[in-house]
């Protein structure tokens, strides 16, 4: 056997092989010592999971119910630390706002994730716009449920957004110092419609179509602009040139004109939207949280003073 | 009584939000009056008596001297959040499993619908088309609403009724509002859902739609009943009457308002009053037009050779 003679020849090569023999005894010896230990320090870690790294660099303060705590779950989280950590105590009433702000972000929410899993089925172009929608009515699992809930929450949507619009005028909420939110406020009902409105054609049926056919025809008649309306032709405004052109990317409403309203459905109104909403929340906790439910003011304290009130 | 067109009307799957749109809004019209009926009972007795102004919590809600005047968010305020967010989605969970989004035949354009629609929220607006021409219902007015609405804050210079609910303290306020949000909105929408029905001509809730239904009206132009018949008499007597509208109706809205808004009436700049004044006029301006139509069947008041009004 080469080993045996390996042995009888070398020393050095011996005492090697030993070493070698211990080290991996004392390895096989530390799997059986340690790793049980390990093992039952691992069950022991599973019992408190708040403790593991993973957890604790993703939670960054502890959960027991503490003031402190509740202030911090807030703060240290950036989609709640919108809101801060303590409000007044009638704020939370729901008959002040209504919720109506809320649930009309809520809905966009869901409008965005509905919308992104419809564009996966949805070809924007005339050949395919309607057949695709008949696939998923009949086809694409749970396809219909899903067109069905983009369509309704776009609805409800639109609702909310006005009885949120009502609350807020309601309450006076649009009163120094929050006069400039209300005026994003008023941006975001124009793209909330609009938005509404772009989606409309996207079927292509008859529907869509001709909904959408009536509200750009007043396109035509848009003074200046439209080559029906206004000085309109005096400015060289024919159909093929004039702001209705420039909408529907043609004369009629055709396969630019969906392509158009896909970009704009899709893409452009969600991106502004987006945006606008993102100050919308920001002002309102700049502008020191909601307004109410406000101690009520006395017309006796009401100095009727000249120019602007300053806050 | 067509009770089964009706039906169709009223189940229509895109009509459904209007249905629904009703008892919501009077839900929170509801809601909102009795806060501030509350808070008006609250304001009167606090307005009575200066001493217990200054020692009173002034809010509606009970409050115990002690207690915290604020909560935390999480849980008080979040839990809420969570708790609409789900009732939300369960809302729309069972919305879209019982009805269906509509979806018409392909687009065609060589097949007219007929009634053709804009969509519910659009209604308001294609309704004034009827009375307006699509430069003025489908681009003043909207523009006007939106620039209207940017500058109720810059307009509204009463300080009282700043987050809390109240009819007493903004009653001129809350009455144009109203007036714009409802009766020219809502309402307008409601009767371009319910009430049009083909070639656009007004049928009641019930009434069969007749598609082969042709009214004769002889409609007629204000300057004609004048006796003017020279185009240039026409543009000169339509901007009289329009000018003299707005500045017939500009008087009498600063008689009143001066008088039951004098401290609102002192505070306002030049600009701020005009502001206001030119737009009660022109949503005023709504149903005059529509009564002219309606009662004298009178077209146009003002016409020129490049747009009438
Ligand atoms: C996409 C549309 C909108 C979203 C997602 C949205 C969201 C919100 C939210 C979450 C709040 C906090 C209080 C509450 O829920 O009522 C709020 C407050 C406010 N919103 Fe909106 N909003 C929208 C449209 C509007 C519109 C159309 C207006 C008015 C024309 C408006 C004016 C305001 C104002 C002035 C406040 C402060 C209210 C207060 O302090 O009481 N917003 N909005």
């Amino acid at each position: 056997m080469p080993e045996e003679n390996g042995n009888g020849k070398n020393g050095k090569e011996v005492g090697l092989l030993e070493r070698l023999k211990s080290a991996l005894h004392e390895d096989v010896q530390s799997i059986r010592t340690d790793m049980p230990t390990k093992a039952k320090e691992q069950i022991e870690g599973l019992k408190k999971p708040t403790k593991t790294a993973v957890y604790t660099s993703i939670f960054r303060h502890k959960h027991d119910d503490t003031p402190r705590n509740r202030a911090l779950g807030v703060l240290s989280n950036v989609f709640l630390h919108l809101h801060p950590a303590k409000i007044n105590r009638d704020a939370v009433r729901y008959s002040f706002t209504w919720g109506m702000g809320g649930i009309t972000f809520y809905l966009f929410i869901v409008l965005t994730l509905t919308g992104v899993l419809l564009m996966f089925y949805y070809h924007p172009t005339k050949l395919q716009a309607f057949r695709d929608v008949l696939y998923l009515e009949h086809d694409v699992p749970f396809g219909k449920i899903l067109r069905n809930m983009h369509r309704w929450a776009a609805h409800l949507m639109v609702i909310t957004v006005w009885l949120h619009m009502f609350r807020v005028f309601l309450t006076g909420s649009y009163k120094a110092p929050r006069q400039f939110n209300w005026n994003i406020g008023v941006l975001l009902l124009v793209l909330t419609l609009l938005l509404s409105f772009t989606g409309y054609l996207l079927p292509d049926d008859q529907l869509g179509f001709w909904a959408v056919t009536v509200g750009t025809n007043m396109a035509r008649a848009t003074p200046l602009l439209g080559h029906e309306g206004p000085f309109g032709k005096m400015l060289g405004m024919t159909p093929y040139n004039d702001v209705r052109f420039g909408l529907l990317g043609g004369s009629i409403v055709d396969a630019n004109a969906l392509l158009r309203s896909y970009i704009w459905h899709c893409i452009g109104i969600p991106i502004v939207a987006s945006v606008l909403m993102i100050v919308h929340f920001w002002r309102v906790r700049k502008d020191g949280g909601i307004s109410g439910p406000g101690s009520v003011v006395l017309a006796s304290e009401d100095k009727a003073q000249r120019g602007p009130r300053h806050a | 009584m067509d009770w089964r067109q009706l039906w169709e009307i009223c189940s229509a799957p895109d009509n459904v939000p209007i249905v629904a749109l009703i008892p919501l809004l009077a839900f929170y019209c509801y809601l909102a009056w009795k806060q501030a009926k509350g808070n008006d009972e609250l304001i009167a007795e606090l307005e009575t008596s200066p001493a217990m102004a200054k020692t009173r919590y002034r809010k509606t809600w009970p409050f115990e001297p002690g207690w915290q005047k604020e909560v935390h968010v999480w849980p008080f305020l979040l839990r809420i959040e969570f708790l609409a967010a789900i009732i939300v989605t369960i809302v729309l969970m069972i919305w879209s499993v019982t009805l269906n989004a509509p979806l018409e035949e392909p687009s065609n354009p060589n097949l007219t619908m007929n009634p053709a629609k804009a969509p519910w929220y659009f209604l308001g607006l294609q309704e004034m088309l009827v009375y307006f021409d699509p430069w003025i219902a489908g681009v003043v007015m909207p523009t006007l609403i939106i620039v209207g609405l940017m500058v109720i804050p810059y307009i509204d210079t009463n300080p009282l009724g700043n987050g809390y609910y109240t009819w007493k303290q903004r009653k001129f306020a809350i009455g144009s509002f109203l007036f714009g949000f409802i009766i020219l909105w809502v309402a307008m929408i409601i009767i371009g859902t319910f009430i049009r029905g083909p070639g656009w001509q007004w049928f009641w809730p019930g009434q069969t739609w007749d598609h082969s239904r042709l009214i004769y009206e002889v409609n007629r132009d204000l300057p004609d009943l004048f006796g003017i018949a020279s185009n240039f008499g026409k543009a000169i007597f339509g901007a009289v009457v329009v000018g003299g509208y707005y500045l017939a109706g500009g008087f009498l809205i600063h008689a009143l308002f001066r008088r039951y808004n004098p401290k609102d009436y002192q505070r306002m700049s030049l600009l701020q009053y005009s502001i206001m004044v030119f737009f009660l006029l022109t949503m005023v301006a709504l149903p005059l037009k529509m009564m002219l139509r309606l009662a004298f069947n009178i077209k146009y008041v003002w016409i020129t050779p490049w747009f009438n009004v």
